[in-house]
């Protein structure tokens, strides 16, 4: 599909809808905001990149541009439309639109910024669209529109006359816009904040062909690739003499350090794969676990440092101090294991190129694949599926790259699919980590100095140097190491934070234990001393930092004693949302089982309560099993694991109750699909602490002796 | 190459492929029944679980000759509407996120709920353990199978 066609698709579905009510507007770019009614050409002509429409059927219809991964986007979009709209709910519907980088400029899912980016250009949308209707209703009836009122898909009047939206949907595309409208009050939500099914979920339960991996076209390839067995490895050469006789098997080509087999199943490509002999010769340093060891202690140690934030004298304040406190915590890599392997369709005509698939940046897939195959971006276009999880591997663009490359080499149709095997062992893992931490305290128990320097392979900075307790503590030292590594990394869910959060919560435990305080009071009085007497730049805000820690405590009954029970505390500020959690444990035949675990979260205005409370179920899940049990390592650059018999995902007996609780404070919503993840690990760690009476310093911890029921 | 005559969702489908071509991959490439999932292709995630005369079973490990007699059901064919209890509880609690494997924690459940309409808490987890869900909807797959269990039971 062309941008152009795609273009034309959509305009169709206003035609067919018989015209009505098409509202243009922009959803990305940083200018003001700026609805306008627009027709076929009007639309064409002015670079809007999202579009409102109300059908004479009374269909109120919504373009949404960005991907669907399993955060709940594409229902809580069309609900903040509805709300201000006062449309139907039942009569909205949602459809995802293709890549099109001249009406989007950031059509991307990541970093949970999607309703942060859209929520007041969402409400002007559907306010601007209610305006309109209200008035067409009012010069219908030849009253003043301040007489009419909307509900549920309807104008009323005060004389209790009504109309429906789709009945006023022409001639409200005739009026002109109003520059200013009127947003409701909070107070007079009644679908923002409710509990609101998916929109896709029929086709998800019975088994539509949602997904990048389902798609298909007439003629259409299919093709496996072998990429390189371990990191540091490239292709030397092959031999494909017997592969190529297999039944069902068109042709083996190699590209780049790859080879690919390409046949007419999955099935008969996995067949011939196994036939192909292929040599591999040493490129780069083959790493083992044992390497990274050494790299992590030669970091810490080294002088190759970069200062990422520097307040007050640490040493100083460590040579003064009453007591200090040291630690080092440590993470492995780990591999995203979305559901759905990585997959992409692509086919290659010349001087332009299809795609399909799933992506969370088809912009910059785009872009990549464009320079490639030397052919303009326009020439590039990218139809976006449902993506099964993500968890930020598919941010990265290679495997759509992979796919274009190959379809242009072999000149057809062709869909790539990554078996588990290739999925778990190709690269982009969550980087590995190891920090040290230090700190002092003074008599009275108050922290004094503060340091942490975390190593990475493959991080980049691997600290968050502006998060708490930065601005709390009067000397303060942040710095980090990086080695450049042959195993490649990227995003994971919740970056960096995804075990830094876990580290410092754990840590902090300790300094709190040192200085003989409750956790939970020594972090209230650090954030005390950061409103008091704050130190530098301070990114968090305090007064919603101790309100999810008080409702967090209070939720979960914190300090009272409950029989048999230990509860560990943490909490963590991240991609603008605050999250508080408490873990408790019980002993259950000389075992610590995770019994529970109270989470209170301020991500401001919630949209839908049922998708929120399911993110933040999944994220603590996902917390939980990643610190239990999440592990890859290597031997001699290749990696150990390499499906679910090896590699251990949490299952449905491993989860304990949750409970989840909303600050709701009337801010303007910020982004769920990752802030509820980085506080578990610790958590978990401090209840285990408490338990056991063992600190757990490095992850997984199934794989220290702490045992775990 | 060999002919299957194949039974699915009640119709007949001859397909002409390897006897050893797992179940799975004759469903998702040669009869275009995508709604079974590919996860792991080795019987450790569930996410390709169909029934075969009635029993869930992970179709990634299942050889289509050994099923060329069988009667089997996919997520297609679990209700001609998308109305069976399960799919509506399924519906009603919220559960998916990606939805990328909640074909088979639904064909597995609706297997336990017709050979067991009350399972305990512990039938729930023996069957539903062998299902990954990345996205952790674990608590809800429970509250959904208690919901379908009284929804059958009507
Ligand atoms: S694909 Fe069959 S169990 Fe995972
Ligand atoms: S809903 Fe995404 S894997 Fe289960």
């Amino acid at each position: 599909m062309s941008t152009n066609q795609s273009r034309r698709d959509f305009f169709k579905t206003t035609a067919t809808a018989g015209g009505g009510l098409v509202l243009g507007f922009s959803w990305f770019s940083s200018e003001a905001f700026q609805p306008q009614v627009v027709g076929t050409a009007a639309a064409d002509a002015i670079d809007f990149n999202a579009y409102l429409a109300i059908s004479p059927s009374g269909t109120v219809t919504i373009f949404s541009p960005n991907p669907e991964i399993g955060q709940g986007i594409k229902t809580a979009f069309p609900m903040i439309v509805a709300e201000e709209l006062d449309a139907d709910w039942e009569k909205v519907k949602v459809e995802q639109s293709p890549l099109d980088t001249k009406k989007f400029e950031r059509q991307l899912t990541g970093g949970s910024g999607a309703i942060r980016h859209s929520w007041e250009r969402l409400r002007k949308a559907g306010a601007t669209a209610r305006a309109l209707l209200i008035e067409a209703a009012a010069q219908q009836w030849g009253v003043p529109a301040s007489e009419c009122n909307a509900q549920k898909g309807m104008v009323v009047h005060s004389s209790g006359k009504k109309i429906g939206y789709g009945d006023l949907a022409v001639a409200a595309s005739k009026l002109p816009v109003p520059k200013e409208v009127k947003l409701k009050p909070n107070s007079s939500f009644s679908l923002i904040g409710s509990h609101v099914k998916g929109v896709d979920n029929k086709d998800i339960l019975t088994g539509k062909n949602l997904f990048g991996i389902d798609y298909k076209r007439p003629g259409m390839l299919h093709a496996q690739v072998q990429r390189p067995p371990a990191f540091g490895l490239k292709l030397k050469s092959f031999d494909a003499t017997e592969a190529k006789k297999m039944p069902g098997i068109v042709t083996v080509v190699s590209f780049g350090n790859k080879v690919a087999i390409v046949g007419n199943t999955n099935w008969e490509v996995m067949q011939a794969r196994k036939a192909v002999k292929i040599e591999w010769e040493k490129e780069k340093d083959l790493e083992s676990s044992a390497d990274h060891d050494r790299l992590f202690k030669e970091m810490l140690n080294g002088t190759n440092v970069t200062v990422q934030r520097k307040d007050g004298d640490v040493e100083a304040a460590f040579k003064n101090a009453h007591k200090v406190i040291e630690a080092e915590y440590q993470c492995p890599f780990l591999p995203h294991s979305p559901m759905e392997p990585m997959n992409f369709f692509a086919h290659f005509k010349g001087d332009s190129i299809e795609l399909a698939g799933p992506s969370q940046t088809p912009e910059a897939a785009q872009k990549q694949i464009a320079k490639m195959l030397n052919i303009p971006p326009e020439k590039v276009t990218l139809e976006l599926t449902r993506m099964g999880g993500g968890f930020g591997r598919r941010l990265n663009t290679d495997y759509a790259v992979e796919a274009a490359e190959l379809s242009s080499i072999i000149k057809a149709p062709v869909k790539v699919t990554w078996t588990r095997e290739d999925d778990m062992t190709g690269g982009i893992y969550r980087p590995a980590v190891r920090y040290r931490f230090k700190a002092s305290i003074d008599k009275a128990g108050n922290m004094t100095g503060f340091m942490l320097h975390g190593a990475g392979l493959n991080a980049g900075n691997s600290t968050r140097q502006d998060n708490f307790p930065a601005g709390a503590v009067d000397n303060l030292l942040i710095q980090s190491s990086d080695y450049k590594s042959p195993i490649t990394t990227g995003p994971w869910r919740a970056p960096i934070t995804n075990f830094l959060a876990y580290a410092e919560q754990a840590f902090l435990d300790e300094v709190a234990m040192a200085a003989d305080k409750d956790p939970v009071q020594f972090r209230l009085e650090l954030l005390d001393k950061a409103q008091k007497a704050p130190v530098g730049k301070i990114t968090y805000e305090i007064n919603r930092f101790r309100e999810v820690i008080k409702l967090a405590a209070e939720k979960s009954g914190w300090g009272k004693k409950k029989k048999g029970v230990s509860q560990g505390f943490s909490v963590y500020f991240s991609h603008a949302s605050y999250v508080a959690q408490v873990a408790e444990m019980t002993m259950v035949k000389g075992k610590p089982v995770l019994k529970k675990v109270y989470a209170a979260v301020d991500c401001g205005i919630v949209i839908n309560e049922s998708s929120a409370k399911n993110q933040i179920y999944g994220a603590i899940v996902d917390g939980i099993g990643h610190a239990m049990y999440g592990n890859l390592t290597f031997k001699d650059g290749a990696p150990q694991q390499d499906n679910f018999n090896k590699y251990r995902l949490i299952r449905y007996n491993e989860v304990p109750e949750i409970e989840a609780h909303f600050v709701n404070n009337g801010i303007d919503p910020t982004g769920l699909g990752e802030p509820a993840l980085p506080p578990t690990g610790g958590a978990l760690a401090n209840a285990i602490f408490k338990t056991t009476g063992k600190r757990l310093y490095n992850q997984p911890f199934a794989d220290q002796d702490g045992p775990l029921g | 190459m060999a002919l299957f005559q194949l039974k699915i969702n009640g119709k007949n489908y001859p397909v002409d492929v390897d006897a050893n071509t797992p179940l799975l991959w004759v469903l998702r490439d040669h009869l275009d029944l995508v709604g079974t999932k590919y996860g792991c292709g080795m019987a450790m995630c569930g996410a390709c679980t169909v029934h075969v005369n009635g029993d869930a079973v992970r179709s990634c490990v299942l050889p289509v000759s050994a099923v060329s007699a069988a009667n089997i059901t996919t997520i297609e064919g679990l209700s001609e509407t998308g109305t069976h209890p399960v799919q509506e509880a399924w519906d009603e609690v919220d559960v998916p996120q990606c939805g990328y494997c909640q074909a088979g924690q639904i064909m597995t459940a609706s297997a336990l709920l017709s050979k067991n309409p009350n399972p305990s808490d512990k039938d729930i987890e023996g069957a539903m353990v062998g299902n990954i869900c990345r996205c952790g909807t674990y608590h809800r797959i429970h509250d959904a199978v208690k919901l379908a269990a009284t929804k059958m039971k009507k």
